[in-house]
């Protein structure tokens, strides 16, 4: 039934002789979901959310290079496309459309399918392009949309408009603060802020708000020169001298996790999606994109299956990143784990090295250095323990296997490179004698050394639990928290020892620690021994060089903690996630002095905006270590001059409060003089106003002839 | 500063009451019984039995002879303060929140819970001063604000009555006709349910608290904003030093999910303000629970809170809290 205007009604209502005047139009009610053609004023609003699955031609491919047959073998033609087809999607009720020629009653060697879904069609291209039926028919498979496209392209070619130069913006803007200070981004609610870090001032100084920027969450490039956001129709970078303009965008549809190339050079995307079939994996789309460019590199789909092998594949199907990237700051290469290889691409051409994958049967587990194009590979033991496991180090772009360890009855590995890629430890736990418990070594790897000696380490009671693991940034020294909860214990061991340089040393041994986590200064000797959550945010702050606490706090609650680029500044955080209260950051200074604390109801996210390594030569850096003093003078002063302006403003703020309050009580005192004799009507004439009376109690002298103080027994159960 | 613990309610406070010469301090529970002690040592002198539901708020005429008491068993009470006698009950339709002597203690202000459709209200009623003369017939009625009226009081000069509820609006109407004379500015009001108000001793600017997190102090004339406290918890007390420029706030978490937390993380502590500079001065600890009531002694040395545990604590100030400087 068509739609109706309100004319024709009339027209019909009248030659049904109808008066609509004497019909109530509310009380009529229609049968659900029929609305006799009578569209409703939020029809548009229907209309408009059908139109998602009103694909168009989106859904339909062309398949080319068939054979061409007579129409008595055309039933059978089409049973066999019908068959391949309908393995991949649901071909929708006579989808599958072959064109005959009308004067040969031959068909013309190629049909049209249509899936119910664009991601199905999309999936049928991809399976069967380059499918070979036989020799001479290799199917040609292709977007019928796409072929609207090529048909679009001009027969002449015309020179592509060249656009006149503009300059960028200074993206490292930030970088020039005359107070060399730290930003950081904080989400709370629907709001996204951008703050300096203001230690002098004992507060955050606000550069940029915006509400609803992100549609998740919000994360910094590496490098932090972008700031990027995550949205339905994919991501986008923030960055710019003055103000967050939007710098690129990404698209990707349903975009669920980003991740930046080291160097920030790539973006990798990744979403996932409900097949249509539901006893079918997610399918997977990953795209790498160039960040300056915006272009797609290389992109990658697939059921989720393929992309979460090894790792445990979380909630989101798999374990992000996906793409590891290896060889530091250059972006160089990227490498995915796969069901017994592992496949390393590189950038140049973001294709496979070598052109094929790396096998390793059964690899569970593997992790790029930091700086190197070397990884290492982790294997369990197979066949019962005929097997040993593995730990391999494998050198890209040869593929060498630069060192290999074999391990015995191990249940686990874990493994954790040093911020310099000098030194990995493998953390390996092995079962005892009759399999029924673990207990925790470690295999200590000096990557830089000739032949890469391995050294192995028990802990002085090797049935400990390993709670925590961190290396020292740039450093030789890691931390270890072990033993049992509530109260676990912390050791510091160096890779030095005192007379040699290639001996592992224990430092020292802290005994029962309220601890969970380990977080080194990024510029290392100073670490934060924490527990977080279930031990209520205990902070510790140690120095390493002295083997001293140099402060003990707590920020009750706290789930997060992150040190500032600089290792000047500690940010400790209590994000909603876990906790609905107390939700808000404190921001400490590296020796454990709160500087400020800001509390803020549904608190999501807290990063600091990270710096570019420095440019200073190690040399360098040693010297300015040493000549300190001298440096440091002229921000003492400033130190000096802010906090004395700071003084002067708080008690110029306090003038004013004071003065403020001063008016508004001799206001009131007027009109209470005023008021008094209603008043005193209002009480039946009693003269007393209460000031009077207190004048009087005033005069009470209390004199104190002797204090003696006398220890009581507990006795009241109080407190 | 030792508290003293008194312990005789048996279910969470809900009201704290000095009396004008500050020896006697009455307190109410959700248990039925009113309770009076001496302010000095925390001794029990008795309680008023009658109430059939839990005691909301109360009030102590001026000359310590009268004890008006709003209860949820639809009732408001007056008693003989020094015999425990009960003198008069108001009947209502819905449980009775708040009440307040006016000046001269001739008229008190009730206000009545939203229950059974039945909205909620504010009643005016006269006091006489023989009881046996009483009437319970209201002078006025005042309805509107939708939503519970935890608190009303009056104005300077029985003008006026400032009410504050549920709809975190505060109100001032003219007590004479019910006219509606001023409202607060939603900008720069609370945002959450407004749960006490407490005047200054010269009843010239009052402080409210609010779930919000916040406490704020306003001109009673003008319906000024002054000032804003602002705090890490649901703010369920207020009282005010009338010696020092100190404002407390109590609160806490909520009682339903107060069993589910360490229990540092519900704050339960008074929390002593500097009145004029907004600053955190100090904090008194004690209370295993929310707390729900607070009230000065009106010499401003010693003050008292009512905690959702069921206990009273009376603090008497150390000689060093008067010499506090900021």
């Amino acid at each position: 039934m068509g739609e109706i205007s309100l004319t024709e009604l009339e027209a019909r209502a009248a030659a049904s002789g109808i008066d609509l005047s004497l019909i109530d139009i509310d009380s009529i009610k229609l049968p659900p979901g029929d609305d006799f053609g009578v569209i409703s004023d939020d029809e548009d609003i229907y209309q408009e959310e059908q139109m998602d699955f009103d694909y168009g031609l989106g859904n339909t491919i062309v398949v080319d290079n068939l054979p061409v047959v007579p129409k008595e073998k055309f039933d059978k033609l089409e049973g066999v496309i019908n068959k391949i087809y309908s393995q991949i999607g649901v071909i929708k009720e006579d989808g599958l459309w072959m064109p005959v020629d009308p004067g040969t009653q031959k068909t013309l060697g190629y049909c049209f399918i249509e899936y119910n879904t664009p991601q199905e069609a999309e999936l049928a291209k991809e399976k069967t392009n380059g499918y070979k039926l036989d020799r001479a028919h290799v199917f040609a498979v292709n977007m019928i949309e796409d072929f609207n496209r090529f048909m679009k392209v001009p027969d002449e070619w015309a020179p592509p408009e060249i656009r006149p130069y503009v300059p960028g913006e200074n993206l490292q803007h930030w970088l020039t603060d005359e107070k060399a200070r730290d930003q950081f981004v904080i989400r709370a609610g629907s709001d996204t802020e951008v703050f300096w870090n203001d230690a002098r001032h004992m507060k955050p100084d606000p550069v940029y708000k915006r509400a609803y920027w992100t549609e998740s969450f919000v994360q910094w490039s590496p490098l932090g020169t972008y700031l990027a956001t995550v949205h339905r129709q994919g991501a986008a970078v923030w960055g710019g001298s003055s103000a967050f303009n939007r710098l690129m965008r990404y698209a990707h549809p349903q975009v669920k996790l980003i991740d930046f190339s080291p160097g920030e050079k790539y973006l990798v995307t990744y979403s996932s999606h409900e097949p249509s079939n539901p006893r079918d994996a997610n399918r997977v789309v990953i795209n790498i994109f160039d960040v300056r460019t915006g272009k797609v590199m290389r992109d990658f789909k697939g059921s989720a299956d393929e992309f979460s092998i090894g790792g445990a594949g979380g909630v989101a199907g798999v374990s992000w990143p996906v793409f590891r990237w290896g060889g530091g700051k250059d972006d160089k290469y990227f490498a995915k784990i796969g069901k017994n290889m592992i496949s390393v691409y590189e950038t140049e051409s973001f294709s496979l090295v070598d052109k094929k994958s790396l096998k390793a049967e059964n690899v569970l587990d593997f992790i790029w250095s930091p700086t190197d194009p070397i990884f290492a590979l982790y294997v369990p033991e197979l066949g019962g323990g005929n097997q040993p496991a593995r730990v391999s180090l494998i050198q890209i772009p040869g593929k060498e296997e630069l060192r290999q360890k074999n391990l015995f009855s191990v249940s686990d590995c874990k493994m954790y490179w040093q911020s310099n890629g000098d030194y990995l430890a493998v953390k390996v736990d092995r079962y005892t004698k009759t399999k029924k418990s673990t207990y925790t070594g470690f295999e200590l790897f000096r990557i830089k050394e000739r032949d890469i000696p391995i050294e192995v380490l028990e802990l002085d009671n090797k049935n400990d639990k390993i709670i925590a693991f961190a290396w020292e940034p740039k450093g030789h020294r890691f931390a270890v928290v072990h033993g049992d909860s509530p109260r676990p214990d912390v050791s510091f061991y160096s890779m030095r020892s005192a007379h040699n340089t290639g001996r592992v040393s224990k430092l020292t041994t802290l005994k029962g620690k309220q601890a969970n986590a380990l977080f080194w200064s990024p510029s290392g000797h100073y670490l934060i021994i924490a527990g977080l959550k279930g031990f209520n945010g205990q902070l510790e702050f140690y120095n390493v060089d002295e083997l001293e606490t140099m402060a003990t706090a707590e920020h009750f609650m706290a789930t997060d903690i992150e040190w500032d680029p600089t290792g000047r500044y500690v940010a400790t955080s209590v994000t909603s996630v876990h906790h609905d209260m107390e939700n808000g950051f404190n921001i400490w200074s590296f020796n454990g002095k709160l500087l400020y604390r800001t509390l803020k109801d549904h608190f999501f996210q807290f990063l600091w905006r990270p710096r570019p390594p420095s440019f200073l030569s190690p040399e360098k850096e040693e010297e300015i270590a040493k000549n300190l003093k001298k440096y440091s003078k002229k921000y003492e002063a400033e130190d000096q001059d802010v906090s004395l302006q700071l003084s002067e403003q708080d008690r110029e703020k306090r003038r004013m409060l004071k003065d403020e309050w001063e008016k508004w009580v001799n206001q009131w005192k007027v009109l209470h003089e005023e008021e008094k004799l209603q008043r005193q009507a209002l009480r039946d004439g009693e003269a007393s106003d209460e000031e009077e009376e207190y004048e009087a109690k005033e005069v009470e002298v209390e004199e104190l002839l002797d204090v003696s103080e006398e220890i009581l027994s507990f006795e009241y159960g109080q407190e | 500063m030792r508290p003293i613990l008194m312990k005789g309610h048996e279910r969470p406070l809900t009201f704290l009451k000095y009396n004008r010469e500050g020896d006697l301090l009455v307190s109410c529970a959700k248990d039925h019984n009113p309770t009076v002690w001496f302010a000095d040592n925390g001794e029990r002198l008795g309680t008023y039995r009658g109430h059939n539901g839990a005691v909301w708020c109360c009030d102590v005429s001026r000359d310590s002879m009268l004890l008006i008491t709003a209860s949820a068993d639809q009732s408001v009470k007056l008693w003989n303060v020094q015999t425990g006698a009960q003198l008069y009950t108001f009947s209502f339709n819905s449980p009775a929140r708040s009440v307040d002597f006016s000046v001269g203690d001739k008229l008190a202000v009730i206000t009545t819970d939203p229950f059974m459709g039945v909205t909620s209200a504010i009643n005016v009623k006269s006091i006489a001063d023989d009881p046996s003369q009483q009437s319970g017939e209201s002078v006025l009625t005042i309805t509107g604000p939708t939503g519970r009226i935890n608190r009303a009081v009056w104005g300077p000069l029985n003008k006026t009555i400032i009410s504050a509820g549920e709809d975190s609006v505060i109100r001032i109407w003219d007590s004479e006709t019910g006219k509606l004379l001023k409202e607060s500015n939603p900008e720069v009001g609370h945002k959450k349910q407004i749960t006490s108000l407490t005047k200054s001793a010269d009843g010239s600017h009052f402080l409210t608290g609010s779930l919000d997190k916040s406490a704020k102090l306003w001109d009673t004339r003008t319906l000024t904003l002054i000032k804003t406290y602002a705090t890490e918890r649901p703010v369920n007390a207020v009282a005010m030093s009338p010696l020092l420029d100190h404002v407390v706030l109590g609160g806490g978490q909520d009682a339903s999910s107060v069993t589910t937390t360490d229990h540092r993380a519900g704050k339960f502590e008074a929390k002593f303000y500097n009145k004029i500079l907004q600053e955190e001065i100090g904090g008194v600890k004690g209370h295993f629970g929310p707390i729900n009531a607070l009230a000065f002694n009106p010499d401003g040395k010693s003050f008292s809170s009512g905690g959702e545990d069921g206990y009273v604590r009376l603090h008497h100030f150390d000689p060093d809290y008067f010499s506090i400087k900021i």
